[in-house]
């Protein structure tokens, strides 16, 4: 029997076992290998998809280094994003200061890349120096004439949630900056949405928009996949915002409300029902037969031509069973419900940052004996697995390997994605990559199976 | 096309880095860490750094990477992080049972001064490190040095904490490896084994990082040097740092503490390197050469008097860390190679980079090292004199495709190939490997470029 500490026995939850609320939002208990990360990893996140703005590091070089080009992020437009550009402090800024060094490199990249706007993220260490990274910024600004805005983002503040608030608020800076007001009220034939929380991983932000489109709405600006900062600066435009990624976007949407009267409403694009949920209540907002026809029109054709091409999968997958851990719970939703489509149950759902609400849902909507948690760690994780024999682990890059050295399948729901996973098609890949993991002739190889095998015959 | 923000020629910079050619500390001392037997490498800072690393150690080795956190809030900035550790040591001890957690500190904690010699010495007082099992630390604050200089802490704090003199020599030779490859520390051993010589070797992350796929997720694989092994390198023979900038600090350590006389020489890559090396560990141990050395000695030379028409006179640039910059120079040169450039973002420091690769190469050679060396200013270079192959990390792909050079991947990290945790550079094996595929890229490229009129089928 492995242990669980004290601390955390509430945020580890078997359904039709236990009977408590889950604790969530928690801080992470000191000395776990949590699959949890910092401020500025938030913050990065949100913000690189941003392709024609500059993202400067104020730091040390690790912090750039280690988030250089290393999500799926696709942009039909400028690659300046996918470069990483660190003001590397050393120890001398450590002790002086490293204003002089900020202002020099943000001088140095605006003159060579004369960029539309530029971020400047603060790292752990720039909080307990004391730079004053805004007035730097400010500074710059008026000098270059420019966007420069400074992004809160020192690891130790918080966790990865309050990394996503401090890109929120940066976000917030740009928009409106076109000069006009709100179109909002004054044209009521504009139909136009924000697209908020859809990172455009593996070009899925192209598949939503073409959606969106079919049906007759426009998109004034996608947060942020695929987006540039003058997409960003007339968002204000919009009549909708249209949130996924809950745990990323909300705030933004929410002071978009509070300044634009913009209302919102939170959507995912992940398997079949939660896909044409997105499309219709978008349509509904707008109240426009038209609208509401091309939609009804759009999820009948798609998934009559996506069912008949799930079914050999799902007879291959059919009875298997998953084990899910990802960083926000909605995406967890939404994969519970896309893998019932694919006949496997799911028997273990974690997440990083679930809230209570989040986690009664999930309680909702799982079947007896699921284990339910928060905050895992991969020791837990695989006893899990294990335990309730799961065939397959959707996670990320950290839990990969786990996965494979248990000899169960795989698939990458996070950043490191290779095809799209959203959509109608995004579902038909999914069941793609899900049935070539779990049913791959290598697993037959694994020690522990073949030895299970030999055992039974015996 | 991907990433063409680089105009060429030199441009000055005195603030900026642009996509960096070196990583910060606290991942290097990881790393070493794991090259103990059940050790838990332990992060003393916010959750994000240790996510980061075992992100990335992930994707360079592809299997589970196993660190804890201390999980600095606001409020451990403002009073310390000695509660938070604590905390950590008994959950780490109760959750995961290691026999060792090794401690890197970060920036975060460095500029709060957290003094980890008192916090550990506090930990064993109250009894929350249990019997049998230990602490140790490196300090690695990641505004100094790089990758590399933090895996060197590392390996000198196993020395500092572990290493002692019973004033009774054993007979063995300790042996200390910079930065490289488990399968690169396979091969070191093999040479060692195949001369006959006991020794002692760490870090050794061989059969912790490449671990067979066995059904199981085991947190702590079977490879990794004992805590007892390293106790007894201090009463070995001599001890020879492999790389000096890795390994020097160790290896000096040992030899104040221990006073275990020491020796340095360059990671054994290519003929030269290997020559050298097995020409050290000979003369300490007083050994003969055996004649399956001398046998993949004569396999390497073979290949390459076959071949070296095809590597002869052919440009390279190269892009890395110093230690294996070196061996890789010396390299080239054995296979009549010409480096056009030699790149490092990691600070030399005491190692003679520039003196060295002038050597050998004269005024001609580029070599830059140090504050604002990036991929940046050697996508500069490059552009500048552009060569047949171009050796180093991951991130070089870009500037590769950009200007079709073929790149050889070698170095930190490797996100986007597999195979170089198992198949090693270093020994006489390892040299024929690079050497192989240093052939196959420039065949390859010969067959694909010539005029149909010229293809050769025999070559």
């Amino acid at each position: 029997m492995f242990k669980i500490l004290n601390e955390r026995r509430q945020q580890v939850f078997e359904k039709g076992k236990d009977d408590y609320e889950i604790e969530c939002e928690k801080a992470s208990t000191a000395g776990s290998v949590s699959q949890r990360a910092c401020v500025f990893c938030g913050s990065r996140v949100v913000l690189y998809p941003v392709a024609d703005a500059l993202h400067l590091v104020h730091g040390p070089i690790g912090c750039a280094a280690y988030t250089w080009d290393i999500r799926g992020s696709m942009s039909s437009g400028s690659e300046l994003y996918r470069n990483s550009f660190s003001t590397d402090i050393h120890e001398n800024e450590v002790i002086y200061g490293g204003e002089r060094k900020l202002y020099a490199a943000l001088n140095e990249l605006i003159e060579r890349y004369h960029p539309k706007a530029a971020f400047v993220y603060c790292t752990c260490i720039i909080g307990l120096i004391g730079d004053d990274v805004d007035a730097v910024c400010r500074r710059v600004a008026g000098e270059k004439n420019i966007e420069i805005i400074p992004v809160h983002s020192e690891g130790f503040k918080g966790v990865k949630k309050d990394g996503y608030k401090a890109a929120c608020e940066a976000l917030f800076k740009l928009i409106g900056r076109d000069g006009k007001t709100p179109l909002t009220a004054d044209l009521p034939d504009n139909k136009a949405i924000n697209i908020l929380g859809e990172f455009n991983l593996a070009g899925e932000t192209s598949i939503i928009k073409d959606y969106y489109r079919r049906i007759g709405i426009d998109i004034k600006t996608c947060f942020t996949g695929d987006s540039s900062v003058a997409d960003i600066g007339k968002a204000h435009h919009a009549q909708l915002n249209v949130v996924q990624c809950s745990g990323s976007m909300t705030y933004l949407a929410k002071m978009m409300k509070e300044k634009f009267g913009i209302p919102f409403i939170r959507v995912s694009y992940f398997g079949i029902e939660d896909m044409s949920k997105a499309l219709y209540d978008v349509a509904e907002f707008f109240h426009d037969s038209g609208i509401m026809k091309r939609t009804e029109d759009l999820v009948r054709s798609e998934v009559t031509k996506l069912l008949p091409k799930l079914a050999p999968y799902r007879r291959g997958l059919e009875g298997k069973k998953a084990a899910i851990y990802v960083g926000g719970t909605f995406k967890a939703f939404s994969l519970v419900k896309a893998l019932r489509h694919l006949g496997i149950e799911t028997v273990v759902v974690g997440s990083q940052s679930g809230n209570e609400d989040d986690y009664k849902y999930l309680k909702e909507i799982t079947g007896e004996g699921t284990i339910i948690c928060d905050d895992s760690n991969p020791l837990e994780l695989s006893r899990f697995v294990l335990e309730k024999k799961a065939d397959l682990l959707i996670g990320g890059v950290k839990e990969r390997p786990i996965a494979y050295k248990m000899g169960i399948g795989f698939c990458d729901h996070n950043h490191e994605r290779k095809t799209a996973l959203a959509g109608f098609e995004g579902m038909l890949n999914f069941a793609k990559e899900v049935y070539a993991t779990v049913l791959s002739p290598v697993w037959k190889f694994s020690p522990a199976r073949v030895f299970w095998r030999m055992d039974n015959e015996q | 096309m991907l990433l063409r923000h680089t105009p060429p020629g030199l441009s000055e910079r005195k603030a900026l880095t642009v996509n960096p050619a070196k990583t910060c500390q606290p991942i290097g001392a990881m790393y070493a860490a794991l090259g103990i037997h059940s050790c838990m490498p332990h992060s003393h800072g916010s959750q994000g750094c240790c996510a980061y690393h075992r992100s990335s150690l992930t994707r360079h080795y592809n299997d589970p990477i196993m660190s804890t956190t201390s999980s600095f809030s606001e409020g451990s900035s403002v009073f310390g992080g000695q509660a938070n550790i604590l905390e950590a040591f008994t959950n780490i001890f109760t959750l995961y049972n290691p026999d060792i957690i090794a401690v890197n500190t970060t920036c975060l904690s460095e500029v709060i001064g957290d003094d980890l010699v008192q916090i550990i010495k506090k930990a064993y007082e109250d009894k929350k490190i249990p019997e049998g099992k230990f602490v140790i630390h490196a300090n690695t604050p990641s505004f100094t040095g790089s990758h590399i200089t933090g895996y060197a802490n590392m390996a000198a704090a196993m020395v500092k904490y572990f290493a002692k003199s019973t004033g009774k020599k054993n007979g063995k030779i300790t042996l200390i490896p910079t930065f490289i490859e488990p399968s690169d520390m396979t091969e070191i051993k093999h040479i060692a084994t195949e001369l006959g010589i006991k020794y002692i070797m760490y870090p050794d992350t061989s059969d912790v990082v490449n671990s067979p796929m066995d059904g199981h997720f085991r947190m702590y694989p079977k490879g990794g040097c004992t805590k007892e092994q390293i106790a007894a390198s201090g009463d070995s023979d001599a001890a020879v740092a492999i790389g000096r900038l890795g390994a020097f600090p160790a290896a000096r350590q040992l030899d104040t503490q221990c006073k275990v006389p020491m020796h340095i020489v360059d990671v054994p890559i290519g003929i030269t390197a290997t020559d050298n090396f097995v020409e050290m560990l000979r003369k300490i141990a007083g050994v003969a050469v055996p004649e399956s050395l001398r046998k993949e000695r004569g396999q390497l030379v073979d290949v390459l008097c076959d071949m070296c028409q095809y590597t002869y006179g052919k440009k390279v640039s190269l892009l890395g860390d110093p230690d294996i910059l070196l061996s890789m120079v010396q390299f080239c040169k054995d296979a009549g190679m010409e480096v056009l450039h030699v790149l490092t973002g990691t600070p030399t420091g005491k190692v003679k980079l520039e003196e060295r690769v002038r050597e050998l190469y004269g005024d001609k050679v580029i070599v830059k090292s140090g504050l604002q060396c990036d991929m940046f200013m050697f996508q500069q270079l490059v552009q500048e004199n552009k060569p047949d192959l171009i050796m180093g990390n991951t991130y070089c792909k870009y500037m590769c495709r950009d200007m079709d050079i073929p790149l050889l991947r070698i170095g930190y990290p490797i996100y986007d190939r597999i195979g170089q945790s198992y198949i090693p550079l270093t020994g006489y094996r390892g040299g024929m490997h690079l050497l192989l595929k240093i052939l196959s890229i420039f065949m390859d490229r010969q067959d694909r470029d010539a005029e149909e009129e010229n293809v050769e089928l025999i070559m």
